[in-house]
């Protein structure tokens, strides 16, 4: 496959930019015009003067749940290429289930390990 | 390649977005209509066109339905105020709605939405066939998350940060499932029928003349449905905008286009995703499945009607999408909404398992099918092109 | 933004780790909830402590909606101030009309003939119905099930038609006078209300399908804010929120006025004591109300409306005001200088849709209370949040207040 192949993707790209852009200009030419004030600069917190950091560190979890992200969607990544010759190679008697089958036993085994940790509950 | 051949190609994204962005305000539009049916209400049925509406019986009854309600709303949002408050951070502000939404045009360039045939060969109509297509899919549409993000941080407010933390994590978590659930529809679509090492969409959707995935998979499609909630932010999983606790969530500082921008990525992100549904597990424009004992012309009956039946089949396709976007309609307008580690808990413990565990069965039954009934009547000239 | 630096004392493991449990997992973010969010029902202030999701501190902050109604009522004669009970619990003011009638007419000793009290039943009861359809429907959109929120609308709309007949005003009815009613039923009424009754069981069967059982519902409501039997008495809690934590109290039973006594009904008792047990119970009182308003139908006496004895407290007939000497001198009286009381004092309480409604009032004689003071069941309710509140998620917070089903208008006064 060639990397023209790939040219509408980036003209398509190019496009949803450009119309994106276009309509935030267009918004901004003719929209109302109306004077800033005190209350419109300030930060939407019920009609009241915001109080402290609005961008507090936040609990460790979602980082948690971020890095097992990385883990889990890579070993997902790398069942993709099984999958597309997995019939393939049956049909040519090579063997590749049960390869593979102790692949995802470790894959799930380390979902396992992380549910027994207790990495995926909310509670405090 | 030449320059015609490129202005072609512009000219087709062009039309391509314009029926997408279409489709999007017209959901929104569907979503005000079915909600107010559902709860007995009438809906919008004031937007009236001069002349148009003045037309007898058909003018009345556009207005009834509200048709002119997108272009209004449309001119609404571009004639407000354009806000841009004191205390945001100006320049990922304007930016963040651009990212939420091109990441959703984009995946359409990949996505088939109809076939041509030329000697009885069937060709897909898509912008870009490239040969990653899913992966593409899945990848740049979780981009998304990145406009959410950056409007949350860029708000400078703390409903917003609410907002996109949660949703950041809420669509990492099910795109791991959605990811997972898709991997057994290619394991079949590249089967002895249809050539190996394919991952573009087209070949799913050929694989599909006998059996649509949905059927014999309904475990992945299941997986998939609910992931595809969840990635498009969708009640019951509206976390980033669940508005009784989070007022607007992350656009809560978002006036005028730049939320008008979300919200028509949105409803593109959905419209998109129940058209990858139906790509993958509802046999795309597909007439009906074969079953394998019906005739073959009934998987396609319009292949034969030369551009006629290329443009019947991309109206099937849309058809089918537009059952999906119903769908989507309907679930938000009937459920509650989940609680926030409730979202997280199904996702990490109930979908990601229920993937990996859809794998397992279909490499299974994949493997016993295959060398139990495909492979003694396989000729090595189906095989499709070797891998090089 | 300076930087912070924390101290950690690795020599201290074990100390440190069995101090876990109370360490915070993120930085702690100080959120105004209120007054205007959609989930707070009004105008209540809610200064949360948040560490993550999760709520150390919850501060009620109450008063927006303050409007000094119990220094009102010392300002003006006590029939002028029926208008001001509508504003009360503003999702029932019919109930609080015959509250606050009751209290006055036990300050004066009147006896209201057996019509009249039939009326105040249906209209306590229909009150309660319209006031529980919002809670319920308002619970539903808390949850996210925003059509529930219309399907109980669509039949507070045809239960506001019916007060609209009966009253003349479909929100703020101001229906009941000092001694009686304002007017008598229209004709054919009972059977437009007998109609609506009938129409509405399979709608409340309806909204039972569509949330009782709904698992989503359940694993938002289920054990969430539970509150225990001992903490509801000690909050002086009232009503479905005290039922639904399992006391078994309920003033029309207990301590009937109006003649409730006549009337047969169940009154509902949770177990848990949960939000989804306070759902439970208010669905439960919903059909409970349609049993007695059926029966309150059935049995509407013939006879006057109005108590006889009450010539010098309320307004006569205009009619006659224009005829009659007498009568003149009397609307005179009561219009410049109100109805004359005994002194003393006198509490009563009703069983209103939100809780035990109060009315105290000391009178030293005359026609405007010396002191009135309005006890309100919503402001016990809140009294409670800091103290579940804690340990809950931020989005459990619209589920606990819409499970208690409060009204600011009554909480500030």
């Amino acid at each position: 496959m060639e990397i023209a192949d790939y040219l509408p993707v980036l003209i398509q790209v190019l496009l949803a930019a450009a119309l994106a852009g276009a309509i935030l200009m267009a918004s901004h030419v003719f929209g109302q015009r109306a004077r800033g004030n005190y209350i419109k600069d300030k930060a939407y917190e019920c009609g009241l003067p915001m109080e402290g950091n609005p961008h507090p560190r936040f609990g460790v979890k979602f980082y948690v749940v971020a890095m097992l992200f990385i883990l889990f969607d890579i070993e997902a990544v790398f069942l993709i290429p099984w999958a597309l010759i997995y019939r393939e190679f049956i049909a040519s008697h090579i063997p590749i289930l049960w390869p593979v089958m102790f692949f995802i036993g470790i894959l799930v085994l380390g979902l396992a390990y992380e549910m027994k940790k207790k990495g995926l509950e909310w509670e405090r | 390649m030449d320059i015609v051949e490129i202005l072609l190609k512009i000219l087709f994204a062009i039309l391509v977005v314009v029926v997408i962005m279409t489709i999007a305000a017209y959901s929104v539009l569907a979503e005000r209509k079915v909600a107010s049916w559902i709860q007995g209400r009438v809906g919008p049925n004031r937007t009236a066109l001069p002349g148009l509406s003045a037309i007898p019986v058909l003018g009345r009854f556009l207005v009834r339905m509200g048709m002119w309600q997108p272009l209004a709303d449309g001119v609404k949002f571009l004639f407000k105020e354009d806000p841009l408050p004191g205390h945001v951070k100006k320049w990922y502000y304007c930016l963040a709605p651009v990212v939420a939404l091109v990441p959703s045009l984009s995946t359409v360039a990949v996505l088939p939405f109809g076939a041509y045939w030329v000697n009885g060969v069937e060709y897909p109509l898509v912008l870009a066939n490239v040969d990653i297509g899913i992966l593409f899919i899945l990848a740049i549409s979780s981009l998304t998350v990145y406009g959410i993000v950056m409007a949350g941080w860029a708000a400078n407010s703390k409903y917003p940060y609410f907002g996109s933390i949660r949703s950041s994590a809420q669509m990492i978590s099910y795109e791991l499932a959605m990811g997972m659930s898709v991997i057994p529809v290619f394991m079949w679509a590249n089967g002895p029928a249809t050539g190996f090492g394919d991952l573009t969409l087209f070949g799913v959707v050929a694989a599909q003349k006998d059996l649509w995935l949905g059927i014999w998979m309904p475990l992945p499609a299941f997986v998939f449905l609910v992931s595809l909630f969840a990635e498009t932010n969708r009640l019951p999983f509206d976390m980033p905008e669940s508005e009784t606790e989070l007022v607007g969530g992350f656009h809560t500082e978002y006036g005028s286009f730049k939320f008008g921008l979300f919200f028509v990525g949105e409803y593109a992100a959905m419209a998109i995703g129940s058209a990858v549904f139906v790509v993958l597990f509802l046999g795309g424009w597909n007439f009906l499945p074969t079953f394998g004992f019906l005739p073959d012309w009934v998987a396609n009956p319009w292949a034969t009607w030369g551009w006629f039946g290329s443009v019947v089949s991309v109206l099937f396709f849309i058809g089918k999408t537009l059952t999906f976007i119903f769908l989507f309609i309907w679930v938000r307008w009937t459920l509650p909404r989940f609680r926030y580690d409730q979202v997280m808990n199904l996702g990490w413990k109930y979908l990601v398992p229920l993937a990996v565990a859809s794998i397992i069965i279909y490499a299974i039954v994949i493997a016993l099918w295959d060398t139990a009934v495909t492979v003694d009547h396989i000729k090595p000239e189906t095989f499709g092109p070797a891998p090089q | 933004m300076p930087a912070t630096t924390k101290e950690v004392d690795m020599q201290d493991v074990a100390a440190r780790g069995a101090d876990y449990g109370e360490e915070l997992h993120g930085e702690e973010m100080t959120l105004n909830m209120g007054p205007s969010h959609p989930a707070t029902h009004g105008v209540l202030r809610l200064r949360l402590k948040l560490d993550g999701d999760f709520i150390t501190e919850c501060d009620p902050v109450i008063g927006y909606l303050h409007r000094g109604d119990e220094k009102i009522a010392e300002n003006m004669t006590y029939n002028q101030f029926v208008p001001y009970t509508d504003r009360l619990d503003y999702l029932a003011p019919l109930a609080n009309n015959v509250c606050y009638a009751i209290a006055v007419e036990k300050l004066a000793n009147l006896e209201v003939p057996p019509r009249c009290q039939t009326i105040r039943i249906i209209c306590c009861e229909l009150a309660r119905i319209s006031s529980h359809l919002l809670g319920l429907g308002v619970y539903g959109m808390d949850t996210g099930a925003m059509t529930t929120f219309l399907y109980t609308f669509t039949e507070r709309e045809k239960l506001y038609s019916l007060f609209e007949e009966l009253t003349g005003a479909r929100f703020t009815t101001s229906y009941t006078r000092i001694g009686g009613v304002a007017r008598d039923i229209p004709e054919g009424w009972l059977g437009r209300v007998s109609n609506f009754l009938n129409q509405f069981e399979p709608k409340i069967d309806e909204l039972d399908n569509l949330l009782t059982r709904n698992k989503i519902f359940l694993d938002r409501t289920k054990d969430i804010a539970i509150i225990s039997r001992e903490d509801a008495i000690a909050y002086a809690f009232t009503g479905p929120n005290l039922r639904a934590s399992g006391v078994d109290s309920d003033l029309r039973r207990d301590r009937p006025y109006c003649g409730y006594e006549d009337y047969d009904f169940e009154v509902p008792i949770g177990t848990v004591g949960d939000a989804y047990d306070r759902y439970l119970v208010r669905m439960e009182e919903v059909r409970q109300s349609v049993r007695i308003v059926r029966q309150a139908i059935d049995k509407m006496p013939e006879g006057p409306y109005f108590a006889e004895d009450a010539k010098k407290i309320h307004v006569p007939p205009k009619a006659k005001v224009l005829t009659s000497m007498e009568e003149l001198i009397q609307n005179f009286m009561i219009v410049t200088e109100g109805p004359q009381m005994p002194a003393g004092e006198v509490y009563f309480e009703a069983e209103n849709p939100k809780g035990i409604l109060g009315f105290f009032i000391h009178s030293k004689g005359g026609g405007v209370p010396f002191r009135l003071k309005i006890r309100a069941p919503s402001f016990c309710s809140l009294s409670i949040l800091p103290k579940i509140a804690k340990g809950l998620m931020m989005s459990d917070v619209p589920v606990v207040l819409g499970s208690f089903d409060f009204v600011m208008g009554e909480c500030d006064r």
